[in-house]
């Protein structure tokens, strides 16, 4: 695909593939997908990392022409996926620990390439606690020796396989098991966490790009370009998680374009450190309209409005919206490929 | 040939004439030498096909090979002490899913206190972790042990630690002969994974095993091991023929057919028990040595028969449970229920094992007077100033 497509249509993406023309329309809407994670796998319904992995793996089995071996963390993916003896996976894979997934691929992509298959690319992939936390080191490793691997997070900001207990990627407020909405300052702390794509960026790495479920060809697009780069590159995708997250299962794709449209999280690509296109907010939303549908926020909403918290994180959301030019995006990058001309 | 080498040189040389596909490794004393070694030798293109990874901790020198040995590499690395600990989760898991890494341990005591000498408390602490351990008295059985690890490894597809004990061997120059690269090739043949990560044909590899299967895995994981000793022994003969020279693969036993005591260790103490013996065999004390080169799987056949009729079997170790004893001597006294089993605590965090203390607790056990549990060479000086410290 040489021109990145995308829709600008607020409130609904429901134009989908078919005013595009064939070579451009998502992977999925391909009868000869890879279907690399098939259906049968046990995700609750509504799952925003199912999606996400859908997506991310048959873009990657694309952009190699199925030349692709896949290495996971422990997490709900491995999880769900794998209940011996079935597996959902149809490309070969391999889970070893929670904290060792960007290592492992580390090794498989060494041993590729001692075997001269350089034909064959490497992807892992984990949740934000196997990648922003317990598996942090071994994925700066991976960045900084430059070993050519896909490192793709699946964030849906906690840990939901073990119970829905805060990680590194919880927000500020969010209640979570181990931050619950109780005492005078209910929910997550504010002031703690951190950004992995911006600290991925620190090691100028070819390519880090963080996308959403809520745009699906902005996801494989971004898979597809950094299929493109060798050496490590990473992809931060945001999954709402229904269950750990308190939200209607059938709102999982509004819930993560509400993310990005109130500024919450910034869509962008970043190459050798420094940041060369984002995803303009083409509506902006209040914080508030996000936080609402998501029961993880309800301490801010019920018995009473905390104005206060929720200015907080509207505060965060204005930062991020200024930081990366969110609203005047075409005035730094120019307009969206596929827009105009 | 025979060539004036240190020891970690010895393994590192011959590492590379087993011709492993990818390295990685995280530097810790006294292991250092060894890796040093094979990094040069990969950068200056003398061992070819060989990737060597520089990683940031020893969980990722695992995991990485981990990695490489599941897309079909022959794996290599090397640790010590803490470096163990530190990739001990990943130990369980190469050996869960089979995996044939092979890696050397230069054995180091484990902190806190601090302390960077040899004892066998970092190897020992692995024992229950599902891989294959041998153990090496002198260079030459460290470098000959490699060889055999890859083969055996590979065979059974299991992961292997080769330990050799810190300073003592990994830095001593001795007489080693280093396995040459057309006897090497021929006893170890290129590495054929028993599955592979390959898109021609997707295999799911490290899935989520319930109630109703993890038993039999580990069930099947023991009856490996066990299938191990008949192999190593037949191994072992294979390499004799290979490159003329023998190799004691489960246990290695001296003057023990006439012994009325036996003392039994691991590592490169063995040397100094030897000669004690010898210089107790010449006043007429009947006792002999065995040595234990396979510590898991555990040779409890090789041993009954070394030790023969002795009827007291001293454990000489250099780690131990506390609050409880002697590790190897637990595992010999369900081998020899019906033996007098003393346990001798020695060599701690890098102290000698000097003949005459060895020599003093031998003449104990002979008149009788040797406790179950001891600690040799125990500086009665310094336990009075530790209970003298105000609280």
């Amino acid at each position: 695909m040489s021109e990145r497509v995308r829709f600008f249509q607020t409130g609904s993406f429901a134009v989908g593939n078919r005013l595009l023309p064939l070579d451009a329309r998502t992977v999925q809407s391909d009868p000869s997908r890879s279907n690399s994670l098939t259906s049968g796998h046990r995700a609750c319904r509504g799952c925003g990392e199912a999606l996400g992995a859908r997506y991310v793996l048959d873009a990657a089995m694309r952009a190699t022409g199925g030349r692709l071996v896949t290495v996971n963390a422990t997490g709900c993916l491995e999880v769900f996926s794998t209940p011996y003896p079935e597996t959902s996976w149809r490309v070969p894979w391999l889970h070893s620990l929670f904290g060792n997934a960007p290592a492992v691929a580390s090794g498989v992509a060494t041993a590729l390439k001692a075997r001269g298959r350089t034909d064959i690319r490497v992807l892992g992939q984990g949740g934000d606690g196997g990648t922003v936390d317990i598996g942090f080191g071994c994925l700066s490793g991976m960045f900084e020796r430059g070993d050519d691997v896909l490192f793709v997070c699946y964030d849906n900001q906690g840990y939901m396989n073990t119970g829905v207990q805060r990680s590194g990627a919880t927000p500020p407020a969010a209640r979570t098991s181990t931050t619950q909405a109780v005492g005078p300052e209910p929910g997550n702390v504010f002031g703690q966490g951190k950004s992995a794509p911006l600290i991925a960026m620190a090691h100028e790495i070819p390519y880090v790009a963080t996308a959403t479920i809520a745009d699906l060809h902005d996801l494989e697009s971004k898979v597809e370009r950094a299929m493109g780069f060798h050496g490590a590159r990473y992809l931060h995708v945001l999954v709402p998680c229904p269950l750990g997250w308190g939200g209607d299962a059938a709102q999982t794709v509004r819930i993560a374009r509400l993310a990005v449209e109130s500024g919450l999280f910034p869509v962008f690509e970043a190459e050798r450190g420094e940041v060369t296109a984002v995803s303009p907010i083409r509506h902006r939303v209040p914080v508030e309209e996000y936080l609402r549908p998501q029961a993880r926020f309800r301490h801010l909403f019920e018995p009473e409005r905390r104005a206060d918290v929720i200015d907080r994180l509207q505060a965060g959301a204005d930062r991020n919206i200024e930081r990366f030019g969110l609203l005047r995006a075409e005035e730094r990058f120019g307009p969206p490929l596929g827009e105009g001309s | 040939m025979l060539s004036q080498i240190e020891g970690s040189r010895a393994v590192a040389e011959t590492v590379a004439r087993c011709r492993p596909q990818v390295i990685c490794a995280y530097p810790i004393s006294p292991q250092t030498h060894i890796v040093e070694a094979l990094s040069a030798l990969v950068k200056s293109g003398r061992l070819a096909g060989c990737e060597f990874v520089n990683v940031e901790s020893e969980f990722a020198a695992m995991s990485v090979a981990i990695g490489a040995s599941a897309a079909g590499a022959r794996a290599y690395t090397a640790t010590a002490s803490q470096g163990l600990l530190y990739m001990a989760e990943a130990l369980y898991n190469a050996s869960g899913l089979g995996l044939p890494i092979v890696m050397t341990v230069a054995n180091r005591a484990i902190g806190a206190p601090i302390n960077i000498w040899n004892d066998h408390s970092d190897a020992m602490s692995q024992r229950d972790s599902g891989w294959i351990q041998l153990y090496a008295e002198d260079n030459q059985a460290a470098a000959d042990l490699h060889v055999l690890a890859f083969r055996l490894a590979e065979e059974l597809s299991t992961p292997v630690m080769v330990c050799m004990d810190g300073f003592v061997l990994t830095h001593a120059v001795e007489a080693v002969d280093v396995p040459g690269q057309a006897a090497a090739d021929r006893f170890l043949p290129p590495f054929q994974p028993r599955q592979v990560l390959d898109p021609d044909a997707p295999v799911t590899i490290g899935a989520m095993v319930g109630p109703e299967a993890f038993t039999e895995v580990r069930y099947l994981a023991h009856v490996n091991q066990l299938a191990a000793l008949a192999r190593m022994s037949e191994l072992a003969r294979e390499f004799t023929a290979t490159f003329d020279r023998p190799l004691a693969p489960l246990v290695s036993p001296y003057r023990c057919a006439d012994a009325e005591t036996v003392v039994v260790a691991l590592g490169s103490v063995l040397g100094t028990l030897k000669d004690t013996v010898d210089d107790l065999r010449a006043a007429g004390v009947p006792v002999g040595v065995l040595g234990l080169t396979a510590f898991r799987p555990f040779p409890v056949e090789a041993i009954r028969a070394a030790i023969g009729p002795a009827r007291r079997v001293v454990v000489l170790e250099r780690a131990f449970a506390a609050g409880v004893g002697g590790i190897v001597a637990a595992d010999l006294a369900g081998a020899l229920p019906d033996r007098e089993m003393h346990t001798v605590v020695a060599g701690l965090g890098g102290r000698p094992v000097t003949r005459d203390s060895l020599r003093e607790a031998l003449a104990a056990a002979f008149s009788g007077k040797l406790a179950p549990l001891t600690f040799l060479d125990l500086d009665e000086r310094l336990l009075r100033a530790a209970e003298e410290v105000p609280s």
